[in-house]
């Protein structure tokens, strides 16, 4: 029997209706966009999903000037409590409508739908909730009494948590006043498009929230329109560097949260399985395509051939294939160009001498995939060791005393995160101290709270998301 | 009976706790308000850019691992110093930007009050700015804020105390690293603290000062790939453009204005919070 068998244990995508097309929502009402609609396709089975309209300069001024009007009209003098109501029914809605919103997420990021249920989706609703209870409390946040809002907010997202990134995009402008102009990214738009449903049925006013899908050129339209305040971006910090030029000698307020290669650490103390757990967690979840992804992986020099051999064998067990499938650990890789990016930097990485080592099994004829795959012998100057792949590639490297481990750890352009395992309390805090990165998980990995700041240090961007901190990124002093 | 001849200064740079003259050789002239000579100040060079960066990366570990208890004892001995030296200082604001004598001694003493301001913030930062996160799971989960690391200072080039302090003071506040460019036609004061900086405990390399043209320096500091952020306060036309160059390295940037702020008033967090990260720590709770 191969590895990947098993019986079967899909989730019903009866939930979901699936429309011929899409279109954007701009001023409270689905409009055609003036650009070439693109397709929107299942990476796990290539099946085109829809259309969805593609916004132009023209469609993006549109909605700027909606949600100029709505900011200006009604969601600026609203009463604070009353923003916060619209902000609890959406996150009840959200809740209503989470299994939908799953089915829905995983038939077109290709996640594995025990992700999206159990992740995006409640975190998403939890978002709205926590944001939702800020609305009336401005006061507090630390920028004096009466906090004013920027404005408007034109906010770019990526496709690896589409859902999860609208909410920590949306539900913080919207709590602070602001209103929205968000571009969903190319290959992702639909759980944004249902979002805009949800708006609808809390009743939400007419421009509060606008949704332009397309491409690079939407989003570029987007950052650059004259008439947006603050600008909020997830992506690749190549991207991120553009947005932070274009948006130089402007008024616009900017938070950027781009790429990542963390380092996570284990220490010879630290126990065996729950470090595999893990790693495991931190660069598989969401085939890897996610920006704070454990990548490197640094081993303590005397554990490493242990660590090591545990891994592979709980890489074995590990499923991948149909990501409707509640069984499914690892699920399909987001687009062609992901899934060709991931084959170049793996390609790269045995060129230049990394070990590389996959599962045993089969992976399904249709659809973009990649397994999970581990390179050893792997050095600080090596490509995998420094660029990010964003996608299931683990490169492991070793270190001999914490000095070692910290200098290797920080040796890298990006700060995002970081992990640290070992059983001794002293020195994880002495590690964390000195590891220059924003989100730092001692003994767990992967773990996002509403409450809990999340953001960069370096080129992985500035500002930060949740928390307190991240709301006073929407908000300026009176 | 004769006068006394006085002894003259020779005017240089302050780099890694050391007083250079700029590897350039240049000096240029400053001028009284009235346009009367007053010194040949060195005129610092790209290369002297570079060396104060190295300095103040050399310098990072320490100042910001240090304790904040400590950083606020530093920096409240600066006051100590400066207040000692105040007649020098009014003098020099008195004649660089035109001030009586009474309203230059106020530029003094508002210098050296906001300079205890800053010292007294060290060790509150964390309180007002971190904190614990209620996250729902079973973790103990923190943030704090932590120096963003190696900062480039364009300082105003107006207010050539006053204003100085309020853009230096700040940034060594939060545990950061300073290459500062001074007030091109009044770098007297910023030559003067320099001797202040040195003979007050803060550690060569924290404080770097240079005198110059931020309009020269400015795009080389904007650029290089060791300095974390910049403050473009006195960067005046040339603001967009060191921006943009920002942008290649993700620069941490607090943007200038077209008219100096009103140096006198509270500043709350705003100079310190561009130049600040903050780091979240989870940890599980179980037994």
């Amino acid at each position: 029997m191969s590895v990947f068998e098993y019986a079967p244990a899909p989730e019903s995508r009866s939930i979901v209706t699936l429309r011929p097309h899409y279109g954007l929502f701009v001023d409270g009402e689905f409009t055609d966009g003036g650009g070439e609609p693109l397709k929107t396709v299942n990476p796990a089975t290539e099946e085109v999903l829809g259309e969805v309209a593609v916004g132009t300069d023209a469609d993006v001024d549109r909605a700027v000037r909606a949600a100029r009007k709505a900011f200006t009209r009604v969601w600026g003098p609203m009463r604070p409590a009353d923003r916060g109501k619209y902000l609890f029914r959406i996150a009840r809605l959200l809740q209503e409508r989470a299994r939908e919103f799953a089915v829905l997420e995983t038939l077109d990021n290709g996640k594995p739908i025990t992700e999206s249920r159990d992740v995006d989706v409640p975190l998403a609703a939890a978002h709205f909730f926590y944001h939702a209870g800020w609305a009336d409390k401005l006061d507090h946040v630390g920028l004096g009494a009466a906090p004013r809002p920027h404005g408007v907010a034109g906010q770019v997202i990526p496709w690896n948590f589409p859902l999860l990134m609208l909410a920590w995009k949306v539900a913080p402008a919207l709590a602070a006043g602001n209103t929205v102009v968000l571009k969903p990214a190319e290959t992702t738009p639909l759980t944004a498009l249902l979002f805009a449903e949800v708006c609808q049925q809390a009743d939400l006013p007419p421009g509060v929230v606008n949704i332009v899908t397309g491409a690079g050129d939407t989003g570029r339209a987007v950052v650059e329109h004259a008439d947006v305040d603050k600008v909020a971006f997830t992506g690749s910090t190549e991207v991120g560097k553009q947005i932070a030029r274009a948006v130089a000698g402007t008024q616009k307020v900017l938070t950027l949260e781009l790429g990542g290669k963390a380092a996570n650490i284990v220490f010879d103390d630290a126990p065996v399985d729950e470090a595999v757990e893990g790693i495991v967690r931190g660069i598989f979840f969401n085939q890897g395509h996610v920006c704070c992804a454990g990548s490197r992986l640094l081993v303590q020099e005397s554990v490493h051939d242990e660590v090591v051999a545990a891994l592979k064998r709980r890489i074995g067990t590990l499923r991948v294939g149909d990501p409707l499938d509640k069984n499914t650990d690892v699920g399909a890789i987001n687009s062609p160009e992901q899934l060709a990016r991931i084959r170049e930097l793996v390609g790269i990485g045995e060129a230049e001498g990394a070990q590389l080592w996959q599962p045993e099994g089969q992976l399904p004829d249709r659809g973009t995939w990649f397994k999970p795959t581990v390179f050893t012998d792997v050095t600080p100057a090596h490509r995998i060791a420094r660029d990010e792949v964003f996608g299931p590639v683990l490169s492991v490297l070793t270190f001999r005393t914490p000095d070692e481990a910290v200098a290797k750890a920080n040796n890298t352009t990006y700060g995002l995160s970081a992990g640290i395992w070992s059983e001794k309390g002293s020195r994880i805090l002495s590690v964390a101290n000195q590891l220059r990165a924003g989100v730092v998980w001692a003994n767990t990995f992967n773990q996002f709270d509403p409450t809990s700041p999340f953001g960069g240090y370096k080129q992985s961007g500035y500002g930060r998301e949740g928390g307190r901190l991240g709301l006073r990124a929407y908000l300026k002093e009176s | 009976m004769s006068e006394r001849i006085e002894v003259r200064k020779t005017y240089k740079l302050y780099v890694g706790g050391k007083f250079p003259r700029s590897e350039s050789g240049r000096t240029y002239e400053v001028t009284d308000s009235r346009g009367r000579f007053v010194a040949n100040a060195a005129w610092a060079s790209r290369k002297d850019a570079r060396d104060a960066v190295v300095a103040a990366r050399g310098a990072f570990a320490g100042w910001s691992g240090a304790t904040a208890y400590n950083r606020g004892q530093v920096l409240y001995r600066v006051a100590e110093v400066m207040e000692g030296r105040a007649a020098q200082f009014a003098a020099e604001v008195a004649a660089g930007e035109g001030l009586s004598e009474t309203k230059a001694r106020a530029a003094v003493d508002a210098a050296i009050d906001r300079w205890v301001w800053y010292a007294g913030w060290t060790d509150k930062l964390a309180a007002v700015l971190g904190g614990t996160n209620p996250v729902a799971g079973p973790y103990f989960d923190f943030s704090v804020p932590e120096p963003t690391g190696v900062v480039a200072v364009l300082a105003p080039q107006r207010s050539s105390l006053l204003g100085l302090v309020s853009v230096l003071a700040p940034v060594l506040a939060t545990g950061c690293t300073a290459v500062l460019v001074s007030s091109k036609e009044r770098p007297l004061p910023a030559i003067t603290l320099s001797e202040v900086l040195a003979t007050s405990d803060v550690p060569g390399g924290v404080a770097n000062l240079l005198t110059g043209d931020a309009a020269e320096i400015g795009p080389w500091l904007a650029e290089h790939a060791d300095v974390d952020g910049i403050d473009l306060c006195g960067a005046g036309t040339t603001a967009m453009e060191l921006e943009r160059s920002a942008a290649g390295t993700l620069k941490r940037v607090l943007r200038t204005t077209a008219e100096e702020p009103d140096w006198t008033a509270d500043p709350g967090l705003s100079r310190m919070t561009p130049f600040l990260e903050t780091k979240t720590v989870w940890h599980p709770i179980g037994v």
